[in-house]
């Protein structure tokens, strides 16, 4: 097979004779398991233990369930920097583009709406209680 | 892992354009499009994450989310999905070597460990709808419900598609179609694992810590 000139297919493991002696699949997908119970188990400590500053726990969390998501991307998906990858990345770049204007958007645009609201004795229609 | 595809495109030459390497494989094509598909399946997630973010305090007086979640269930579910990958992984590996028996195996204990994850989901379900907790008690269980029940129904499809899949290993043996709906299926099964990291931290994670 020469699908090298085409790029690869994603979640793809390649099973090419020629890189036999790249890290075998099951090496991968065992670090990619082990990095996520780390992680997953770093993220219930966090959550419940009371060593943290408590206002930075919720922004703690964030970023070791984005740690997480690029290692089941990497380990699991077989998402890489590579050149054959090029076309599986862009389409993922594109993807977290949206998903951020949806989440960050969202959340902007419903605190300020919240903020401008008259005070829930005069409208009870706001959202924070 | 990053260095394999330099030395391959070294070993092949470099990549070549599209116009001078002729149409792509049909396995990159269908994967390809099956990626497309996983990612507008995300940004769909993602306005269910961003209504239930916002909606989170709108408990209308009725219970929150520390009242209700239990921790303990949750890390049973986490632990099952992440296992449940990982099978999914080896799944895929034995069936490039196109061994039946292996596959098999691990296609079982994929499904089992995915049925175990959506009982998880019915029984929170039916305790929290026993004590009142509904979807049309307040804003944020309404939220919580679609949110979480997506996640729910997404594993059910897929162990519906595992069991399709190993009907079709039985009956047509490792065909080229069927070896690419394997790729999709291990895509879709990851895929769903990536979004209940998310779920996880954001609905129980932070729903239960102060």
């Amino acid at each position: 097979m020469t699908e090298a000139q085409y790029g690869r297919a994603p979640g793809d493991n390649s099973s090419d004779p020629v890189e036999a002696w790249e890290p075998s699949g099951l090496l991968v997908y065992t670090i990619g398991l082990l990095l996520a119970v780390l992680l997953t188990t770093t993220s219930f400590w966090v959550a419940n233990t009371s060593l943290l500053w408590a206002p930075g726990i919720a922004l703690g969390l964030a970023v070791l369930a984005i740690a997480q998501m690029g290692v089941h991307l990497v380990f699991f998906l077989h998402i890489t920097t590579g050149p054959d990858n090029t076309n599986n990345v862009l389409a993922l770049a594109f993807g977290v583009l949206i998903v951020f204007l949806v989440i960050a958007g969202s959340l902007w645009i419903m605190a300020d709406l919240n903020e401008m609201m008259p005070p829930a004795e005069l409208m009870d229609l706001h959202m924070q209680h | 892992m990053n260095f394999a595809p330099t030395i391959e495109a070294v070993h092949h030459g470099a990549l070549l354009s599209a116009s001078e390497a002729g149409p792509a494989p049909k396995r990159l094509v269908v994967a390809y499009g099956f990626w497309i598909f996983l990612l507008s399946d995300i940004v769909m997630f993602a306005a269910f994450f961003a209504g239930y973010a916002v909606l989170v305090r709108a408990t209308a007086g009725g219970p929150t989310g520390a009242e209700l979640f239990d921790q303990t269930n949750v890390a049973i579910e986490t632990a099952c999905l992440l296992a449940s990958s990982f099978t999914c992984g080896l799944m895929s590996l034995a069936a490039n070597t196109r061994n039946r028996v292996r596959t098999y195996f691990f296609a079982l204990v994929t499904f089992v460990l995915g049925a175990a994850i959506l009982a998880l989901e019915i029984r929170e379900f039916g305790d929290m709808i026993a004590i009142g907790a509904t979807p049309h008690r307040s804003a944020f269980l309404s939220a919580f419900f679609a949110l979480v029940g997506c996640h729910g129904l997404h594993v059910a499809a897929g162990l519906v598609w595992l069991v399709v899949m190993m009907a079709q290993i039985a009956t047509r043996g490792f065909r080229p179609a069927v070896e690419r709906r394997l790729l999709c299926f291990s895509l879709f099964w990851h895929a769903l694992d990536i979004i209940w990291v998310g779920l996880f931290t954001v609905v129980y994670l932070m729903g239960v810590s102060p």
